[in-house]
């Protein structure tokens, strides 16, 4: 008998277009109840079909079970971003992403556990505990979008979205050993995306292949009106750009990207992938991204700046908690100290100090103008290359506690995903090796604006050549 | 010492859209609470503005009415505070790039010795931002509602320079705005709606110094009326203080309409930061000066031009010609009235003194008036002509007013045409001297008033229909 749940997002659609998808849906609905109460993936899970949909088989998803991470509005269920202040929220509309999937015949299935409002690297601070990695449950699944990475690398789903604002997708995915896709910043709508830093949030797909992905990118990219900050920019068919080999493709190595303080066993992993590269063709060089350095400083100006004025809705007079006091200011105070958790309250703090009367040009406006140095910094590199290379996250999953006293050393596990969102352009995470401890490693690929498709190809053909992906945790 | 007030007034105008500044709720005023509402003006988790269109070329033609520099480059900002009108805790406006930059407004205003000048007032910037919901507290026994049906309703801040120098120019600045935003169809400007809100900056300083006192922001204003009354409340507890040498405290006062007098709201300290800074859902772009010359192109002669044009073609005093054009419905009730074939100076009469206050006495505007301008020149002719006496033709006009028929066929009606039948009244006036022989020697012994006796038996003898300059004419001959 098939193990639906081991299929591939391509596999599955193949499968329920011939015999339907309830069969695929009853092996998920199965494993994950099995598996959830372990690893705390999902913070819901729900597999009904809509039985207004009969036509599911002729639809480019054909039923399948996708996750959603629980920052994205799902008319009608509870959506709480993982934290107190908004349990039982039920959003009154779908985000847009969740339109397209429904549209294309997906089966919104679990809602996947994340750090709190997505200020994390762990999952640990989400307010109803955290997620575990499927690899060694001692172990976190990065964050924030660690129940979406868990889920799919523990074959509890199909494939999940996730949201990255700093690395969000593509930290976890390389934690879990599987392939997630942030992509360029206006080529999903945000509409329904609860925000944390809107300019820098990306919704896209965390998937077992990079040719999963691609199938959900075409799904999930485009314009939309509802939108303002999303691009008219036309949208490719991602799966046709895997058809192309790297022969001549230029990959850059950034020097900044491998300094002291990044694990061994990832600096030999991702540099033997360039190797890999070679032999297929492509044309390795080393770059220079000067202002790298200085990315983790102005994100955490600019995007805790934005957050703080994001979750200021969040205030106990619509929606969500509310701490019933004696008058407005202290239902103001008791509702968000009792409704946020540490971290969430620590961003609320930095951004609003940040904006602050007479700290506003030290911080926040020289933070965006750093940013322009670094966004420029690719757009030099890209004359050069038409893909950097670069670990993903400086160390492979670390363990539950060990960096959750100390956000500095937390926010350091960003290092290398927060440019691309500082900059705006796709990247992505791909499976590229293990360390001798079993643990999986990612590596990151990034392109410029808008060309996901040339990031793809590359991803493609080394996930083709070297199979990692095809690894399984014991569960 | 002598002091001198220095005023600056922040002007809120709701915007005349059919769907809000950032969604496509309706912005209709009187809707059942929270019924013209989404995840967008609500401000739920997730959702995102999308800018209205319309109600940035509504805020650039005001701009362009005003003369304002129109920005090269557009952005908006949020304003973060927490009050629950506030959905979500920043209010979505302009701060360092305003739609329109520096411009100005001439008014015409009385000075204190009754003498009519003109003035240019500087308006420092008119930016685009979107409305707050609305607190109930009334009735309410445990808490408070609110209704964000008002909340996203586009407004347009039109921020004056501290240009004025009294409760009158303050009223007449803010009377002359009010025609230009109505000559420009882009508000109702109805205060007591709320479409139209503001603000007063009142100071004072010893006359002859440069340097302005410590200002005082004046809010809960409600009418023009108000507005003057409490910068003229203002700047006597102000002067005073002065006097008294007590140090002015800046700070936010709310009239309280009932005592007639301000109270301190909150002082500095107290003030908001509001943590401005780029509002990130949506991209700044560019406005093509294509667009803004289109738009240019399609403003309306404005109430200056419009009276410069009535003192030229129709001959009106300035005075005449200011008021009329005020409200821009009674302008062109003007025209339409000189257009059916008035006199122009009757016509500035005859609705000014005349029509107008029998609406206001009913609470009407000139919409709502029954009498067409072709009513009215039909009536101005019949006076014009002496068919009908003054007197008879304001009785004929309310007449008019209530019941919407034309002049002719109510003087008909009523038997009001004047007699002007020479023969006849001759006839009349020759009863009535021989019937006053007392009266005629009195008269001819120097006392005018004693004519009265005689005109009033003539007009008796007439019906009252004898036109008064007739009978005059003939008496005058006959007691030679």
């Amino acid at each position: 008998m098939t193990d639906f749940c081991a299929l591939t997002l391509r596999e599955a659609i193949e499968v329920a277009k011939k015999d339907g998808a309830q069969p695929v849906l009853d092996a998920f609905a199965k494993r994950a109840a099995e598996l959830n109460p372990k690893l705390n993936a999902f913070l819901r899970f729900d597999d009904r079909i809509p039985p207004t949909r009969c036509d599911m088989g002729t639809l480019p998803l054909a039923g399948v079970p996708i996750s959603i991470k629980d920052n994205l509005c799902i008319d009608g269920r509870e959506v709480t971003c993982a934290s107190k202040i908004l349990a039982k929220h039920v959003p009154p509309y779908d985000a847009t992403v969740i339109t397209k999937l429904k549209t294309a015949g997906a089966t919104l299935f679990g809602q996947c556990n994340m750090d709190e409002f997505a200020f994390g690297s762990s999952c640990e601070t989400s307010a109803f505990g955290p997620c575990k990695n499927p690899w060694d449950l001692s172990r976190v699944p990065g964050g924030s979008s660690g129940g979406s990475a868990a889920s799919v690398a523990a074959d509890m789903t199909l494939a999940a979205l996730g949201s990255d604002t700093g690395g969000s997708i593509r930290q976890p995915a390389a934690l879990c050993g599987v392939v997630g896709v942030k992509p360029t910043y206006g080529r999903v709508s945000r509409y329904g995306l609860i925000a944390f830093g809107s300019s820098f949030d990306q919704i896209g797909p965390i998937t077992k292949t990079v040719e999963d992905s691609a199938i959900l990118l075409n799904i999930l990219c485009g314009h939309d009106s509802k939108d303002s900050t999303s691009s008219p920019e036309k949208v490719p068919d991602f799966t046709q750009a895997l058809k192309r080999d790297v022969k001549g493709l230029r990959i850059g190595l950034p020097k900044e990207y491998f300094i002291a303080g990044i694990d061994p066993e990832v600096e030999k992993s991702v540099r033997a992938a360039a190797e890999i590269y070679k032999k297929l063709g492509a044309e390795i060089k080393t770059i220079s991204l000067p202002h790298t350095e200085h990315s983790v400083a102005v994100y955490y100006i600019v995007a805790v700046a934005e957050a703080s004025s994001n979750l200021g809705r969040f205030d106990g007079v619509e929606y969500g908690l509310r701490v019933p006091s004696k008058d407005l200011r202290e239902m103001y105070f008791e509702t968000r100290d009792q409704g946020f958790g540490q971290e969430a309250k620590r961003r609320i703090l930095l951004g609003t100090f940040v904006l602050s009367a007479g700290y506003y040009e030290a911080y926040y406006l020289k933070g965006q103008k750093v940013r322009t140095l670094i966004r420029q910094d690719f757009e030099k590199a890209f004359k050069e290359v038409d893909v950097i290379l670069s670990p993903t996250s400086p160390t492979p999953a670390f363990k539950i506690g060990e960096k959750a006293a100390d956000p500095i050393a937390m926010y350091l596990s960003d290092i290398f995903t927060i440019p691309a969102n500082l900059a705006g352009i796709p990247a992505m995470s791909i499976p590229c090796g293990f360390t001798s401890g079993g643990l999986p490693i990612g590596m990151q690929l990034m392109a410029r604006p808008f060309d996901e498709s040339t990031m793809l190809r590359a991803a493609y053909a080394f996930e083709q050549e070297v199979g990692v992906y095809k690894k399984k945790p014991a569960l | 010492m002598n002091y001198e007030p220095v005023i600056g007034l922040e002007v809120h105008v709701q915007l005349k859209t059919k769907s809000k500044l950032f969604c496509s709720c309706s912005t209709e005023f009187g809707a059942e609470g929270n019924s013209h509402t989404c995840p967008v003006c609500l401000g739920w988790p997730g959702s995102l503005p999308v800018l209205n269109e319309l109600a940035l070329k509504l805020g650039i033609k005001v701009g362009l009415a005003l003369n304002c520099k129109v920005a090269e480059r557009l952005k908006f900002d949020r304003k973060n505070y927490f009050y629950p009108d506030l959905p979500k805790a920043y209010q979505i406006s302009q701060f360092d790039m305003p739609v329109n930059g520096k411009g100005e407004l001439l008014i015409e205003t009385k000075t204190a010795d009754g003498k009519m000048i003109e003035r240019k007032i500087g308006v420092t910037r008119a930016h685009l931002e979107e409305d707050a919901g609305k607190l109930l507290h009334e009735g309410i026994m445990d808490g408070s509602l609110v209704d964000y049906n008002r909340g996203g309703i586009p407004l347009l801040e039109i921020v004056s320079e501290p240009d004025l120098r009294s409760p009158q120019e303050a009223y007449d600045y803010l009377t002359a705005l009010k025609a230009i935003l109505q000559y420009v169809e882009v508000s109702d400007c109805d205060m007591e709606k709320g479409s139209l809100r503001c603000d007063a900056n009142v100071s004072v300083r010893p006359v002859g110094q440069e340097k302005f006192g410590t200002k005082v922001e004046i809010k809960n204003l409600n009418s023009f009326k108000m507005v003057q009354k409490a910068i003229q409340y203002e700047i006597e507890r102000q002067t005073e203080a002065c006097e008294n040498g007590e140090a002015i405290v800046q700070e936010t006062r709310l009239w309280n309409d009932v005592k007639q007098t301000t109270f301190s709201m909150r002082s500095k300290e107290e003030a908001h930061d509001y943590r401005y800074f780029p509002e990130p859902d949506l991209v700044p772009f560019t406005l093509s000066r294509e667009a803004v010359e289109e738009l240019r192109k399609t403003l309306p002669e404005l109430p200056r031009e419009r009276a410069k044009r009535f003192i030229q073609e129709f001959g009106l005093s300035d005075y005449d010609a200011y008021v009329l054009v005020q409200e821009k419905k009674i302008a062109e009730y003007f025209e339409s009235c000189i257009r059916e074939g008035a006199n122009a100076k009757l016509a500035s009469n005859w609705i000014q003194n005349e029509l107008l206050s029998l609406l206001n006495a009913k609470n009407n505007t000139i919409e709502d008036c029954l009498v067409s301008p072709h009513a009215l020149a039909g009536l101005i002719r019949l006076v014009e002509q002496g068919t009908i006496s003054g007197k008879s033709a304001k009785e004929v006009l309310q007449e008019m007013a209530a019941t919407g028929k034309a002049a002719d066929g109510i003087v008909k009606e009523k038997g009001l045409v004047q007699v002007s039948d020479t023969g006849l009244i001759e006839k009349a006036v020759e009863k009535a001297i021989a019937a006053n022989p007392t009266a005629v020697a009195e008269f001819k012994a120097g006392k005018q008033k004693a004519l009265g006796a005689i005109v009033g038996m003539v007009m008796k003898e007439t019906g009252g229909k004898a036109n008064p300059k007739v009978v005059n004419e003939i008496l005058c001959q006959k007691l030679k």
